[in-house]
């Protein structure tokens, strides 16, 4: 039975493999050789230049600084987003209380809701990214004339022209336009939980915090974790958001600067390509790194239903 | 089959699923960049020269023509390869316009495939410095020295405003680049705006500052600029450096000489600058705006003054009241008496600098586009659609200016010889723009940054550009 198992395996996987290694794994190693040269970008005579870029890579503050707006946006963004996504999903789905003589429901206009949250999501992050532009505007943006309408004249802040705020700004923005895709996606994990689970909570006397946390959010980990990597994954890369909404090169004084848009600058910007490839290659083991410690922290018992 | 091995089928899938998601983006920005071959021979063949083709264009080539579409649009260049047409009807002209140089051509300078003719302007241009540090521009000496269009007695070289060639030069005797357009650089205001409170353009900075206040009572901002591009306030505060201590500060701002920044003339014009923040006389929200935003408020007569360049009459065109009078000042004195520079003194240079790349196919027929360029008809031409002067001295005869561009000439006669050129923006273009304008003077005008602060941090940003092995250097002949 086991006779010929492997060349059919590998009759199989033959071309997609020679695909990936084409079209993937080339490019990567491609990539780093071009990391170790100082190749412009501009023309295509290059040397090696051994660890230089790397040298330059950890004395540069810039690089630093981006490397730290990218931690900090892993910390919050997942954090955020999937945290209301899965408060959203669970009030559209399981917290509503007695309606249609159903146990377990959403709230009132659960429907709509859905359609609501996930709207941002048909939009392109470009015009996204240029409507809430528009919004944060100091003088004219519908954030401050809101501040004005409702008396307050004196709080009128710069938003992506401060410091302080820009990244903040940015960040709501990254969060608004993904929690729908969340709301949905967790919606439909619990959509497959049993009823009688939640009939069976109810009969117990369960709150909702204790639905949520006993049988909602143990059931729907896997979901959550895959939610989690995409995320990160969002968090690492930021870069049309960025670019977008704060023009000048990475806010003011560098304070949305992002690793992805930093390689972008480097790469089309200085002529300064094998620099950018330097960074790409830090990016890519940032992205590991992440994706590992996800892998190890996330890993539970499953449950069967 | 059916093994049970550490963990299941499912978890394997999983997890490979879950690499692939993360391969995907850093994938995706490291494979943007490759490079392609280098290619020599691709070149078309010279046509013959004679009087009416001094630089001997194969008059059946294709011409690849990629024009930056920006302040002064695309339609200037059509007009000019109609021209170029009727010259040689058997050529066809490919054109192109984009605002995103770089993105566009890079790939094609990599794969040894460039256009003939690049305007490589905007925000996204080519880095010159690194163009001309890797040999992949075509010297335009030959163009230089080729007939004018419209009197063959006279060189291309000597119809041009003074100081236009020697920007295209970097080290040495090439002409790597050649400004068409003559920007006027400096405070930009309205003459209507101003006459509404009874004044005139501020020859001092005390005027200047008391002129703030009378507007600031009427509830009108005194100045502006793109809080999200600070790099346009140095249009007024370079040459003002240069008014108060002299060509030279700027000079060896230009060299990256270690504390050339610590010139007190520097600090003097920090300061200034700074006082009008300190009063309250920017206009609220400024740090938050676009180029564009900020003309606008401009434009609509919320504030005076905005640090510019003579683009800005094509640029804000659609949002400029009629009876607007643009107008633009040299920076005011501040301190008449002691000032290294008399009044007027005025930054003014080529924009839009053209390139044709080394290894463009028809390299002849991209300067003879340029040649045709820098005639009369073309050159007023471009004037009368984008009221912007262009490098060909004079070409204004005949014309009736609109009031930004009159202004403008106004300006430069009054200047005359004291015309100032800083350098260090076409050399170090993220000095420039991204670290001592965004990081330093953009912070100093939003008030979270002292003049002194200022100082020091870009003192170091220079010191860090003068170290970096990777950045060629230039410096002033």
């Amino acid at each position: 039975m086991q006779h010929g198992k492997y060349r059919f395996i590998v009759g199989f996987l033959a071309v997609p493999l020679a695909i990936y290694a084409v079209f993937v794994i080339s490019p990567f190693v491609q990539a780093i050789y071009y990391s170790f040269t100082d190749w412009t970008g501009l023309s295509s005579d290059f040397k090696v230049v051994g660890f230089d870029n790397y040298r330059k890579m950890f004395e540069d503050d810039i690089f630093w600084k981006s490397v730290g707006h990218n931690v900090l946006l892993l910390l919050v963004l997942p954090l955020v987003t999937l945290g209301l996504g899965l408060f959203f999903a669970f009030m559209l789905n399981v917290g509503g209380r007695r309606r249609k003589n159903a146990a377990v429901a959403g709230v009132r206009g659960s429907g709509l809701y859905k359609v609501v949250y996930f709207f941002p999501q048909v939009l392109s992050i470009a015009i996204v990214a240029l409507l809430f532009q528009f919004a944060y505007n100091p003088n004219s943006g519908a954030l401050n004339s809101f501040l004005k309408a409702i008396g307050l004249d004196s709080v009128q802040p710069d938003w992506l022209g401060d410091p302080q705020l820009a990244l903040w700004c940015v960040m709501a923005v990254m969060v608004w336009s993904n929690v729908g895709f969340y709301v949905v996606l967790f919606s439909a994990g619990m959509s497959s939980i049993p009823r009688d689970f939640y009939e069976a909570a109810l009969l117990d006397g369960a709150n909702r915090v204790q639905t949520f946390f006993r049988i909602t959010l143990p059931l729907l980990w896997d979901t959550v974790q895959t939610g989690w990597v995409y995320m990160g994954i969002m968090a690492l890369d930021g870069f049309a958001v960025v670019q977008i909404m704060t023009v000048g090169p990475g806010g003011p004084d560098y304070s949305t600067e992002v690793l992805a848009y930093f390689l972008y600058t480097k790469a089309f910007r200085d002529g300064q390509a094998g620099y950018a490839t330097t960074l790409g290659v830090a990016l890519l083991i940032v992205t590991m790194i992440f994706a590992g410690v996800v892998m190890k922290l996330g890993r539970r018992e499953r449950l069967e239903f | 089959m059916g093994s049970t091995g550490e963990f299941g089928r499912r978890d394997l899938i999983k997890r490979a699923s879950a690499l692939g998601l993360i391969a995907v983006p850093s994938m995706s920005v490291l494979s943007a960049c490759a490079s392609g071959g280098d290619s020599d021979d691709n070149k078309v063949d010279k046509g013959t020269k004679s009087e009416k083709n001094p630089l001997a264009v194969n008059d059946s080539a294709q011409l690849d023509v990629v024009i930056f579409d920006g302040g002064f649009g695309q339609q200037y260049a059509k007009d000019a390869e109609a021209e170029y047409k009727a010259a040689y009807p058997k050529a066809t002209v490919k054109h192109a316009a984009t605002q995103e140089i770089q993105t566009q051509l890079q790939p094609r300078f990599n794969g040894g495939t460039p256009p003939d003719l690049i305007d490589n302007s905007g925000a996204k241009q080519m880095d010159l410095g690194t163009l001309v540090g890797k040999k992949q521009l075509t010297d335009l000496n030959a163009l230089l020295d080729a007939p004018s269009v419209d009197d063959p007695s006279k060189k291309v070289r000597d119809t041009l405003r003074p100081g236009v060639v020697e920007m295209g030069q970097f080290e040495g005797q090439e002409t790597w680049v050649l400004y068409y357009a003559y920007t006027v650089y400096g405070v930009w205001y309205s003459k209507t705006n101003l006459e509404k409170l009874d004044a005139q353009y501020p020859e001092t900075w005390d005027d200047m500052l008391a002129l703030c206040e009378k507007a600031k009572k009427k509830g009108v901002a005194g100045w502006t600029y793109p809080g999200k591009y600070p790099y346009y306030l140095p249009f007024s505060l370079y040459p003002f450096i240069a008014k108060i201590g002299g060509r030279e500060v700027l000079d060896r701002i230009d060299n990256l000489e270690p504390n050339a920044w610590k010139d007190p003339a520097v600090k003097a014009a920090f300061e200034a600058y700074y006082e009008l923040f300190k009063k309250g006389y920017i206009l609220r929200g400024t740090p938050g705006l676009t180029h564009i935003e900020s003309q606008t408020a401009w434009n609509q007569g919320k504030v005076l003054f905005i640090p510019n360049g003579s683009w800005v009459e094509n640029e804000s065109k659609q949002t400029t009241p009629a009876d607007f009078k643009m107008a633009v000042g040299a920076p005011s004195s501040l301190d008449a008496k002691r000032d290294k520079m008399p009044f007027g003194t005025l930054w003014a240079a080529g924009g839009e600098p053209f390139i044709v790349p080394k290894n463009a196919k028809n390299p002849q027929g991209g300067m003879e586009l340029l040649r045709i360029m820098l005639g009369k008809k073309s050159s007023q031409n471009f004037i009368k659609q984008v009221s912007s002067l262009t490098s060909l001295n004079g070409g204004t005869d005949g014309l009736t200016l609109p009031p930004g561009l009159s202004a403008s000439q106004e300006a430069l006669a009054k200047a005359g010889q004291n015309v100032v050129n800083p350098r260090i923006g076409d050399w170090y273009t993220a000095l420039q723009k991204e670290k001592i304008g965004v990081a330093a003077l953009g912070e100093m005008m939003a008030g979270r940054m002292t003049p002194d602060e200022t100082i020091n941090k870009i003192q170091k940003f220079a010191d860090d550009t003068r170290k970096d092995d990777s950045v060629k250097k230039y410096k002033h002949k």
